[in-house]
């Protein structure tokens, strides 16, 4: 048992992966995952090959290059690094390489901002990469090594990021339960790369590929991310024999008889479960849905949670300019679609550029939701905490 | 082509190595060399080959039978671009409307 930041937490993590490249460039509030590794480092702890670059771009590349060649990858970035890594998201995707990102969650300029939102990684859900959203240090460390197993399946062969809230996990102490080195290693064992570049065996990988492939290809991508769901679940339940934890899919608190289910991810789920908590002592039928994997989402499974409750209060870090809803609002609305009894489904965007997020945000979220309910009408989303 | 997306290597990866060959591009030709020998270096006394060493497509084929250097273009992979027109130090390659 350790004191660790997230950050902390995942840089352990990734040493204990014994990965062969990490290429990155420090952007606050990840810079203490890549800090703590060039420690590890320096002190001939890891094996490691560290490229430090002169932009996320290049990290990314980097990491590109390193995954063909058939070696075991990660590197870190939030905001603004996330988004000049942008392009290069999607070669790695495309090119089937199992590369781990780690994501501090930070919102975007302008105007100039360090705090947490999830707009960064939010803005990347169709880039192909896995997202794992964890509320705990805990749960950053375990995610970050069951992460390496399942993009490297070779079923999915994908890569994946694993986002933590900036500074409210990254940079917060927790109690972290670290496993000893040789379990993590037997447990991600070594990467068996499926097609790699050799000069023994020369291949070409990323060839131009026109309108008479490019589709072929992007509906091979598309059925290795459908491979997650499975794949996702073996791995965990494997972990879980080792370890005794998991978390699924996502976390159903309190849901069962519920009438309102509140629903999201990362630091406001645990204050929502702790406002539940409060709700339920004064006799209210009301649960947290906790998502943890966003892509893919889990649609089938969290459209019958959902569908015995009368509403769905979903509270989302992220405003998605001009969009009927936001991301998460939106993914929850077309799983329900299909349900022919559908909760109302009401959308709060919160906690834009770090703004606290207290419970009574919640609450208030909470108390609107049941008067929509009562009216029978509700917006399609609205901003709460924020001066109007 | 008419390979269907689970046929295909992963991510369009190409596993073989030198299967451009398969790929007949002379097709995207709107101008064609046209090769004069009689100031030609390399028909004359087996020299220079510019025009060979910069085609990006190997679409100069040189060989020597009988004392005698021989000169022709693959037309199969020639894609026009002019290069070995460019190259020539003794104009001995026009490149003509097809």
């Amino acid at each position: 048992m350790e004191g660790l930041t997230g950050d902390a937490a995942i840089a352990q993590a990734l040493k204990q992966c014994d990965i062969d490249v990490l290429s990155a460039y420090p952007i606050t509030p990840q810079t203490i995952i890549v800090e703590d590794y060039q420690h590890f480092y320096a002190d001939g702890e890891v094996k490691t090959k560290v490229i430090p670059v002169e932009s996320e771009h290049s990290a990314m590349s980097a990491c590109i290059g390193a995954s063909a060649a058939g070696a075991r990858v990660a590197t870190a970035s939030a905001s603004a690094g996330l988004a000049l890594m942008w392009e290069v998201l999607y070669c790695a995707s495309g090119l089937r390489l199992p590369i781990i990102l780690a994501v501090a969650n930070r919102a975007l300029s302008a105007p100039i901002n360090i705090h947490n939102d999830w707009s960064d990684s939010y803005g990347a859900r169709d880039s192909g990469f896995i997202q794992m959203y964890c509320q705990s240090c805990q749960e950053a460390y375990d995610t970050t090594i069951m992460s390496f197993r399942i993009a490297e399946n070779h079923s999915v062969l994908l890569p994946a990021m694993v986002c933590i809230d900036g500074f409210i996990l990254s940079h917060n102490v927790e109690r972290v339960d670290l496993l000893p080195d040789d379990v993590v290693r037997s447990f991600v064992g070594v990467r068996d790369p499926v097609q790699i570049l050799d000069p023994d065996n020369p291949i070409t990988i990323g060839p131009l590929c026109l309108t008479d492939y490019y589709f072929e290809i992007k509906e091979q991508q598309d059925r290795a991310m459908k491979e997650v769901f499975r794949v996702y679940k073996e791995v965990e339940s494997e972990f879980q024999k080792i370890t005794g934890r998991s978390y699924g899919m996502y976390e159903s608190y309190k849901t069962k008889d519920a009438d309102v289910i509140i629903l999201t991810h990362s630091s406001p789920a645990g204050t929502a479960k702790a406002v539940v908590d409060a709700l339920r002592d004064q006799g209210e039928k009301v649960g947290v849905l906790r998502l943890k994997l966003f892509r893919p989402f889990p649609a089938a499974e969290i459209s019958k949670e959902l569908a015995s409750a009368k509403a769905v209060a979903v509270f989302e870090k992220c405003l998605s300019f001009g969009a009927p809803s936001n991301p998460l609002a939106l993914e929850v609305r077309t799983a329900l679609y299909e349900q022919p009894k559908r909760p109302m489904v009401t959308d709060f965007v919160i906690g834009l550029g770090g703004r606290d997020v207290p419970p009574s945000t919640i609450v208030e979220g909470y108390n609107k939701t049941k008067q929509y309910l009562e009216k029978g009408k509700a917006p399609l989303y609205e901003t709460l905490g924020v001066r109007k | 082509m008419s390979k269907k997306s689970s046929e295909l290597p992963m991510g369009g990866n190409i596993l073989e190595p030198g299967n451009a060959m398969q790929y007949k591009t002379g097709g995207w030709r709107a101008e064609r060399p046209k090769h004069t020998p009689d100031n030609c270096l390399w028909v004359k006394n087996g020299t220079c080959l510019l025009c060979w060493i910069f085609c990006p497509d190997n679409a100069v084929k040189i060989s020597e039978k009988d004392g005698k250097y021989l000169y022709e273009f693959d037309y199969d992979y020639c894609k026009g671009c002019g290069i070995c027109a460019n190259q020539c130090p003794n104009d001995c390659i026009e490149m003509e409307a097809e």
